[in-house]
């Protein structure tokens, strides 16, 4: 979507880095740039729960390409898409898209927005090409124009061959497209994707990410994944979400920056006692006892000759945006979380 | 309808059940009123089915987050879903059309009476059925509401013979459902009861009170957009 086109946007002061307190994380590496979303200390309480769902989350993100909000199950991820997609309200603070209050004018915004939410399921017997139809009529479409952009978005992801076959008898993967393809059929400048890719096999996931990668082009996607290396293949923008706090938002260049080492080691056997005191880096120790150490190359190197003297096993890789939310979200205070199940990555 | 035939049958079974039972209890006498209690039961079904329909659209396929995050207003998805369960019920409505036909003597205003009666009856009941959909997390408990209500609404109070039929004590415990004052008058548009003209201005007021409530208290209580 053309920056230009965005009459309404917010506009943020440039800030060279990322700027980071206890509560507001915000990136802007242009001059007066245009934002996109805004949000100020958006906070969601589920009913008479204590537990912050969304704990004064603010951010700015710009208005084109692919963001990426990567979390942990359960970290607010969905109730912060659901907030920006009208279908959840806050419990306070404020949201703005393209300059539209989320909250005081979701009429106005749902124009220009559409959802694949988290768990959403073709109708079974239903074929692809009545989905993505009946869809864009309810949208308000007229029938010969929804038709003509269901034929288009279908053959766009590959599914003319299967418009007319129904739902049920497509594999997951393609089930999925189905739902995508039902989105970028609309007139809908921001597109919002709630895990589009959880439960697909690692090929059906790639060839996922190619078109995400081809919607992005012209529209904004806003995604969330708890796959890291999707986030790493797609994002313009990652915000990183603990607990109901935004605790990261920037390119992954610009969190590789933040995180101050580029060497991620991992110690697949128990070290020496003595080891880990004499290490230069940050040592993040997980639940199951597996040992994560970011250091510089110089040291990682050092390290490794070390340990290869003494028959140790390890790994020792360039770091990855796997090794920068396990930091980050160290740093947060959130000690020894391992490796949560909930966080895959196609290494592990 | 063209994958599972079965449900057709089953929105043709319900209200011909209670229709061939009156019918039989009563000896053939009952069966005019009992038709026209048969038709206010379809479509009184037939809104209250939004309930577990919508239900399980929304916490199965999540369709209901895929509207609202849309231009559709939720009026515009009650109402295309509605019409969707009047498809359903086309089988049930026209057995009982061509019954109807064979049996009764309507005039040109007592039909039109009775459409309005029927519409109002399937206003108020998807009203129902919509705002109970948006609290429901659970499609089996959804179900089970849908029959239970229908039942309660469409069967218990006089929908299929005459509200005189109820000794006198228990008459004004009939008059808590809306059924009650659509038979009335759908009866009196037949000409089976002759209420006074009072009763009949009453039996209208409370329908279309109870209709416009209704959605009044579907638009602000539903949980379109969730808290």
């Amino acid at each position: 979507m053309d920056n230009q086109a965005l009459p309404n946007c917010a506009r943020t002061e440039t800030v060279n880095n990322i700027r980071k307190d206890s509560t507001a994380v915000s990136v802007d590496t242009m001059e007066e740039s245009p934002q996109l979303i805004v949000c100020d200390h958006l906070t969601k309480i589920y009913g008479k729960s204590e537990t912050k769902a969304l704990d004064s989350v603010t951010f700015s993100i710009p208005s084109s390409g692919v963001f990426v909000l990567i979390g942990r199950n359960g970290s607010g991820k969905t109730t912060l898409v659901r907030i920006l997609a009208t279908e959840l309200e806050p419990t306070s603070g404020t949201a703005r898209i393209n300059g539209i209050d989320v909250v005081k004018e979701p009429r106005d915004l749902r124009e220009k927005i559409a959802i694949v939410p988290q768990e959403a399921r073709t109708i079974p017997w239903m074929t692809p090409m009545q989905t993505v139809l009946s869809y864009l009529l309810w949208r308000g479409l007229d029938y010969s124009e929804a038709k003509r952009r269901a034929l288009d978005s279908l053959e766009r992801l590959g599914l003319s061959a299967y418009s007319k076959t129904l739902n049920r008898r497509l594999s997951g993967g393609m089930k999925r497209k189905v739902l995508v393809a039902t989105v970028i059929s609309s007139e809908a400048e921001i597109i919002f994707l709630d895990e589009p890719t959880t439960g697909l096999d690692p090929i059906s996931r790639r060839e996922f990410w190619e078109i995400l990668k081809e919607i992005g082009k012209d529209r904004f996607t806003f995604l969330t994944t708890h796959y890291l290396e999707e986030a790493e293949q797609l994002a313009n923008e990652i915000g990183v979400l603990n607990r109901g706090r935004l605790i990261r938002v920037g390119t992954l260049d610009e969190l590789r920056q933040s995180v101050n080492y580029n060497y991620s080691m991992k110690l697949l056997s128990k070290p020496p006692s003595d080891f880990l005191t004499r290490l230069k880096g940050e040592v993040l120790t997980g639940r199951d006892g597996n040992v994560r150490i970011l250091t510089s190359e110089e040291e990682a190197f050092a390290i490794s000759r070390d340990l290869s003297r003494t028959g140790f096993k390890f790994t020792i890789n360039p770091i990855s945006l796997d090794d920068i939310f396990f930091y980050l979200v160290n740093q947060e205070g959130d000690k020894g979380i391992g490796v949560p199940e909930e966080l895959e990555t196609e290494e592990e | 309808m063209r994958n599972y035939p079965v449900v057709l049958i089953n929105t043709v079974l319900s209200p011909l059940s209670f229709l061939v039972l009156i019918t039989f209890v009563s000896r053939g006498s009952l069966i005019k009123i009992a038709v026209e209690g048969a038709f206010i039961m379809s479509m009184f079904s037939s809104g209250m089915s939004l309930q577990s329909d919508l239900s399980h659209l929304k916490n199965d396929f999540k369709l209901q987050d895929m509207v609202v995050s849309s231009p559709t207003t939720w009026l515009t998805y009650m109402f295309g879903v509605a019409l969707s369960e009047i498809v359903y019920s086309i089988p049930a409505l026209t057995v009982l059309a061509i019954l109807a036909s064979y049996f009764s003597v309507l005039s040109a205003s007592g039909v039109l009476e009775f459409l309005v009666v029927l519409l109002l009856m399937f206003f108020a009941s998807m009203a129902v059925g919509y705002t109970l959909s948006t609290f429901s997390s659970d499609i089996v408990q959804s179900f089970a509401f849908t029959r239970l209500l229908s039942t309660l609404f469409s069967t218990i109070p006089p929908v299929y013979y005459p509200i005189t039929y109820i000794p006198l004590p228990f008459r004004y415990l009939a008059y808590l459902s809306p059924t009650t004052y659509a038979a009335q008058l759908a009866q009196n548009a037949g000409g089976y009861v002759s209420p006074s003209l009072t009763m009949i201005v009453l039996d209208w007021v409370v329908l279309i009170a109870v209709t416009v409530t209704l959605f009044a208290i579907a638009r602000s209580k539903a949980r379109w957009r969730e808290i």
